[in-house]
Formats: structure tokens, sequence, C-alpha cells
């Protein structure tokens, strides 16, 4: 075997369990020298799994794994930094206290004997954005820079490790297109140079330009490595979802005429700077952006979760603005967080006890004396359950045992404890299987059919142009386009994402 | 401070707002230590004449030596996103270990003066340093929070420095001891004022100038961040407090020399007075950021608010209701101080 044809990573029957969730389940995956290989799938597919185990983050709980024909298995990240893989994550590793310069030889500083040499980080740092073309202060504290600029710096960090794999995992999610074209550059000359490059992202159309191969994963499983040349973008959606794209997303019928239960106007708080818009009954709202153009951050901050600067909100025909989560909630309002684990359920506690804790203000869950009843509680969660699609099994279950996409449905169960008008729902399927999917944009159709507005902000492109009656495009921290039915398209949300081109300064 | 950086936008574009603009940063850069040490001066300086004379200011700075010390080590733990309320424990285990040793060896081979006083000195910094060690190891290793594991030992390590004593002070130690570490001074700067200089600028190099400087504050700046880089955190949170009770030690054996005797009740109130003067010098609650030298200057800060208020013949129960209000406002304003340097998130 000659260097050129042997692989630089040999994965076969990779497993990876945690309690409750098989995450990985026999995968086999393969990187050639200057090969880009993009691994691709829905969120909780396995991609993220995989490339930790790959990175040194997690160890797989069987499987074989190979790194340039010799047995690998990386007790760490600076084990497998010895090894060349080098990975830049959708969660940044970065320092925000200290500088880019700092940052970038974070963990392998440069020295001048015994002394770190941070005159010489900084030159060497400057010396290797500039080969790179992007421009940037290597002095300024990370903290200070925009979400596209720590995503330069990461890279960067990568580029400068001389890694012999690299990882990028959506690179490109928050770069704008310039950026992007000159990231492509440098993955063409790092492939050149032999480098092997694993590339997650959901933009198909970058996919030609770059890869060479394409894996699928769903729900853990390989599902087939495909030839990017040769296949099509809607056989890859067929590969991941494991139906074709029409049987995903059901067809929601609007309103005949859409009343405006909500009206938002010159909304201002941390990250949004002025947003207006209508909130209506029996109607999808979509709100797509990028992270931190202030698509969530403006609802959190219209639901009390941060300070609202100036602006109004009506609700009713009643001023709610900067009224706090308890107001809201007895008006009918419901928030569903992005982040599950954190801020959306009580880990700890089982899932009926979670969906009861959001009804206790009920009178049907008190008996004659006023007191809770714990026989009515039990007889009213049952019934959220089967809407939800829940077993008795899993209700009586530790929340912090359910799978991710069970974890989401029994947040779902909290929305419809209680009869809402308005239902918020920050990245409704993040995380989530398929079949799950399915399940959440079934109650999603429910909720706006029977003349409840709904709200639905999602970083999944797909998701929010397909459910969606009418869509509103965040950018930097403003409302950059409102489209409805058929002007919502990719092309045209995607080009409201980068609006202004502060992203790329 | 919140009045001040309100003016900022109220009145952006005259001339005072560009001093403003400046004092906004260096707030955000520094802290509010020069605020702080500013108004004290000008205060107790209206207040007493006695205040402001060469003599109480030397006075102050004598004083504040073991502070600074206890302050620097406290900074270490702070930086990595912890603390220490140990440091007291520390110092009272150190004093009465190394006094103990003295005593002993002296007692054995009283023509060996200086023997003796090496040999505490080695006891009471072992003696320390298996106090940071203890800490370290529960705190990096088996995680647990720093605020129970400090405060565990420093139960721990307080009734251990009882037990040895009993309670009552080892006296007699050998005069060497207290003349040279206690009241000595070489080329007439006094003997605990060169240690402290020498502890701050080693600290000050390994802070700015060592990969390990650099690793703590990436520790205490983004855990997650840091081990993804690489860098193997345990490790380091390990050494910030191993290190952080040599320096509480090493102000224990000055403070042992100064009184002459080994003291189970040296250590006091030093863990808030530490944690105040990190934190009034700029170094957040929430790790990754802080300054030696500013350290030096809030530990000489709170001595010098000390001094005032002695002069100034306010009781010492009124002085412990006046530092934890310190405390809690340097605080509240350090909450603040990180808003606007890491954004709202």
């Amino acid at each position: 075997m000659t260097s050129s044809d042997m692989p630089l990573v040999e994965m076969t029957g990779i497993c990876k369990e945690f309690p409750g969730v098989k995450a990985l389940d026999g995968v086999d995956f393969t990187l050639m020298p200057g090969e880009v290989h993009v691994l691709f799938g829905e969120n909780g597919a396995g991609k993220s799994t995989l490339i930790s185990i790959l990175a040194g983050v997690y160890q797989p709980t069987s499987g074989h794994f190979r790194i340039n024909g010799r047995d690998a298995r990386f007790p760490s990240v600076k084990g497998a930094r010895a090894a060349g893989v080098c990975a830049v994550f959708q969660e940044f590793s970065l320092v925000p206290t200290m500088s880019v310069a700092q940052n970038l030889f974070l963990g392998s500083e440069l020295l001048s004997g015994p002394f770190v040499d941070h005159g010489r980080a900084r030159r060497e740092a400057e010396k290797l954005f500039g080969e790179l073309g992007f421009s940037i202060d290597v002095g300024a504290p990370v903290a200070a820079l925009s979400r596209a600029q720590q995503q330069m710096v990461e890279i960067a960090k990568a580029f400068h490790a001389k890694a012999r794999i690299l990882i990028l995992d959506e690179p490109t999610a928050s770069l704008t297109e310039r950026e992007t074209a000159m990231l492509f550059r440098f993955i063409g000359e790092a492939r050149a140079a032999g480098v092997g490059i694993v590339y997650i992202s959901h933009r198909m159309h970058e996919f030609a330009a770059i890869a060479n191969r394409i894996t699928v994963l769903r729900d853990g499983k390989l599902v087939r490595t495909v030839d990017a040349a040769a296949t099509s973008e809607s056989e890859l959606i067929e590969l991941m979802t494991g139906r074709s794209i029409d049987r995903i997303y059901p067809d929601i019928d609007l309103a005949s005429a859409p009343e405006t239960v909500m009206k938002v106007r010159g909304l201002e708080g941390p990250g949004v700077h002025g947003v207006s818009f209508d909130i209506r009954k029996g109607e999808v709202l979509g709100i797509a952006g990028l992270v931190g153009s202030g698509k969530s951050r403006a609802f959190r901050t219209l639901f009390g979760l941060s300070g609202t600067v100036a602006g109004t909100v009506v609700l009713d025909g009643h001023d709610v603005t900067g009224a706090t989560p308890e107001t809201l909630t007895a008006r009918g309002v419901f928030y569903l967080p992005s982040d599950r684990k954190r801020e959306g359920l009580f880990l700890g506690a089982d899932a009926r006890d979670n969906i009861a804790l959001s009804m206790l203000n009920r009178p049907d869950t008190r008996d004659a004396l006023g007191f809770r009843s714990p026989a009515r509680l039990r007889r009213l969660t049952d019934d959220i359950g089967r809407r939800i699609d829940i077993s008795q099994a899993f209700l009586n279950r530790t929340v912090a045992k359910l799978s991710g996409g069970n974890q989401q449905k029994v947040l779902f169960g909290k929305a419809l404890s209680v009869e809402r008008e308005i239902y918020i729902l920050d990245e409704p399927t993040v995380g989530v299987d398929m079949g799950t999917r399915a399940a959440i944009y079934r109650l999603i159709k429910q909720m706006a059919e029977t003349g409840k507005a709904v709200v639905v902000i999602s970083s999944d492109l797909a998701e929010v142009m397909n459910l969606s009656h009418r869509l509103l495009v965040f950018a930097n921290g403003t409302i950059a386009a409102e489209l409805a039915g058929e002007a919502i398209n990719e092309q045209t949300v995607l080009g409201h994402f980068f609006q202004g081109g502060r992203l790329g300064a | 401070m919140n009045i001040q950086v309100d003016q900022v936008s109220s009145t952006r574009g005259s001339v005072p707002a560009a001093a403003m603009t400046f004092l906004r940063d260096l707030f955000i850069r520094v802290g509010v230590l020069p605020f702080f040490l500013v108004a004290a001066l000008v205060f107790f300086t209206l207040a007493s004449h006695n205040f402001l004379t060469v003599q109480n200011i030397t006075n102050v700075a004598r004083q504040s030596v073991y502070l600074v010390l206890v302050a620097l080590g406290q900074m270490l733990a702070l930086v990595t996103g912890g603390f220490d309320l140990s440091v007291g424990t520390t110092i009272a285990i150190t004093s009465v270990v190394s006094a103990t040793v003295m005593v002993f060896v002296a007692g054995a081979y009283p023509d060996a003066a200086w023997a003796a006083v090496s040999l505490g000195l080695l006891a009471g910094l072992a003696a320390a340093l298996a106090i940071g060690v203890v800490n370290g190891i529960g705190i990096a290793r088996f995680g647990v929070s720093p605020f129970i594991m400090t405060l565990g030992v420093q139960s721990v390590g307080a009734g251990i420095a009882l037990f040895i004593t009993g309670g009552v002070p080892i006296g007699d130690l050998p005069n060497e001891f207290g003349d040279f570490f206690g009241f000595g001074s070489i080329a007439g700067i006094p003997v605990p004022v060169l240690i402290a200089i020498l502890a701050a600028v080693v600290m000050w190099v390994l802070m700015n100038r060592t990969r390990t400087g650099a690793r703590l504050y990436a520790v205490g700046g983004n855990i997650k961040a840091a081990n993804l880089s690489g860098i193997n955190t345990g490790r380091v949170l390990f050494l910030a407090y191993a290190l952080c009770a040599l320096l509480a030690s090493i102000a224990g054996i000055l403070l042992t020399a100064r009184v002459e005797s080994g003291e189970t009740n040296l250590g006091g109130t030093i863990a808030l007075e530490s944690i105040a003067a990190c934190v009034i010098a700029g170094v957040s609650l929430r790790g990754g950021i802080g300054r030696v030298e500013s350290v030096v200057i809030g530990g000489f800060f709170i001595v010098l608010v000390e001094n005032g208020m002695n002069i100034l013949q306010i009781g010492s129960y009124m002085q412990m209701v006046l530092l934890g209000a310190l405390l809690i406002l340097a605080v509240v304003i350090d909450q603040f101080r990180y808003k606007l340097l890491v954004g709202e998130h």
C-alpha cells in the first residue's frame, strides 16, 4: 500500500452509548488523504458524536478506530491533537476574556526561554491572518468580536496547528459569501497538501464546490456513503430523512381571516434594535436568522426574560410591555426554550411531574377542599401523554433518562397542559429524531388549525420555510424582511441574512 | 459607577463626555480600584490631619504586606473561577507547626538557632502545602465546588491547629527568627516588605510571562474551551490552590515572626479581606480576569481603609460592618463591569 491510498481515518462498527441513548450504532467511516468527506444528517443523527470521538472528546463504547493504519484510542483532546486531528466545533473553544493572539496559541504558547513571548505571538498571529486573508485585530479580546470573526479565529487556530485531519463543524453557518469563498480556497489548498477534511454542513449547495464523498447518518446509524458528484440534493434529503420531502412537512391550513392577537412595535432589548411585527391567530409565523441575529432574543425580551429597553407590546388590547413571564403566562403566552436541559425541564423529576407543574393553576386539578388532587392530575397528565404520543412507561420515567426526542415531547406536554393563545417555539425540533420531528409538526398543525397563534423560531431553514405562513428574517437585531407565501424561498432568505454586511466587518 | 456610565450615553459629544469615556475605559480595564483609592485618600485626608503623613503611609505599606501576600494567592484561585476560604486556616497551621518545630529543635540543640528556624520554616511551608494539595485534589480531581471544599478544609485545619496547641500560644521562639523575619531590614527596607515585593514580582512573571499563567487565565475564562485546546485543566486548578496555600503560608511565617509566637488566631478575617482586596482590584469572581499589580494595590487599599478607620476611632465592630459592605459593593460593581466587558449574553 502506498501512503496515498492508505486511509487517514478508518472507523468500523463504531458504537457510542450515553445513559439511556444509543448515539451511534455500528457506523463505518473512512477518510482519505486530500479528501473532503461530508457528514450529512439531521440534528441528533450522530454527526457530532462521531466527530467528538475522532477529536478525542468521547471514547467509543465499541468498534475499531484507526488513524494512519494504527489503532487509535485518544484518552483526551491533547492525544488526538498529537496525532494530527484538529477540530473546529460549532461551540467555539475560545476564551472570551483573552485576546485573539492568546487564543490562537492557547495550549501551545510560544516561548523565548522559559517565558511566554507575547510579541512573537502577536506577529505570528498577524502573519497567519494575513495569509488567510482575514482582517482582524489580533490584540482585541475575543468577547469583542462578532460571531463570524470568532469563527475565523477558530479556523485560523486549526490551520495554525498544521492538522493532518481537520474537522469543520458547520464552518460557514455564520460566514458571509466572501468569507465562505475564502474558506473554500483554503480548504482546496489544504486538500492539495494531503490534509483530510471532515466537513459537516446542512448547506447542500456547498457540497458540489468542495466535497468528494458524503456519508449520511440517521438516528445514529449509517445510511449510506455516496459519491458527492453523482448524488442530487433530493436524493440526499431522502437518504437523510428516510422519506420524501413532501411527506415530512404537513400542509397547515391558514385561518381565512387571521385576527391579530399581539402587536409588537419598536421593541428594543439586549441585541434587539427595534423590531415591529404582528402575531395572528390561526397562523404560523416563522422566524429565521443566523445565530446572533436577535431572532431568539427578540422573543425572550418580549417574554420578559431580558430587559425591554424601548417599544410597546400589546396583547389583546392590554399593554404588556416589559411584563414578567408570570403575567404573560397567565394571559396565555407560552415560550418553549431552545435549550430544554438548561431552561425547559426539571431533569431530576419524572415526565408526569414536569407536565403537572405547568397545570397547577387549573381549577380542575384540585379536589373539593381546594387541595391538589393526585388522582385528577394523573388523569389530566395521561390525557396530555396521549396528545404528545408518549407512553405510560415514559411518563413515569425521570426526564434525564429519556431520549432527546421524548424530552422534547414532554416540553410540548407543558405547552399543552393549559389552554393557551400564543405558542412561541424556540428551536422546536433541535436534536430530535425524525419520528418525533414529524409528531411535533403535527402538533404545530393542530395548534394553528384550532385558531392559536404559533411562532416558530428556527435555525433549520427548511423547517421554518415549510411550516410558515409568514416569515420574518432577522439580521443584526432588526427585521431584514417579511416574506409570505410564494416569496418564501431559500435564496431570498439567505440573501437577507447578511443585511448591512456588519457580520463581515 | 452606574451613574457615571449612564452619563456617558446622555452627554455624548460634549467635552466632559471625553473625560467620561476615559473614565469608562479605565473602569473597564482596571475596575473600580482607582476610584475607590482616590475617594478613600480624599475622605480620610479631609477627616484627619494624621492620615496623609509619610510616617502613616509607610506604616500602612508595612502593615499591608501580609494581606498583599494572601491576596496574591487568593487571586490565583479567583482567576480560575473559584476562591479559597481556607487561607486563614493555612496561616494558623503554618504558624503553629513552624513554631512547634522551632521550639522543639531549639530545645534539643540550643546552639543551632538558624537550623531550628530553617527546619521550622520548612515544616510550616510543608504543612500549608498539604492544605493546598487537599484543596486542589478535592476541587480538581473530585469536582467538589471550591466553596464547600475550602470551607470544609478551613474547619478541619482550624481544628488541627487548636488540637496541636491546646489553644495556648507557642512562645519562646529563637530570637533570630523574630529579629530577622519580623523586625529585620536589609538596606533600610523591612524584610517582610522585601519578601512581599519578591513574591509580587514572581507572581507577575508567572501570570504574564509563563505558559502556566496563560493557562490559569484560560481555565477561568472558559474551562471547556481550555480543555478543547488541549490544556490539562485539572492540573491547572490543582496548581492554583497549591500555590495559593504557599503564598498564604509565607504570610503566616511573617506574622508569626512579628508576634513572636505560634498562634491559631492569626488568620482571623483574612479570607474575607483577601477576597475583598482582589475583587476591588478588578479580579472577576467569574474567573479569567485579574492583574497582579492591581491586587497588590488592592491589598494596600484595604489596609489603608482600616488604618483610616482606626485614626477616626471607628470601633472594630463597625469596621467589620463596613468591610463586609465594601466587599458586596465591589462584587455588585464587578457584575456590571463584566457585562460591559463581555457584552450581554
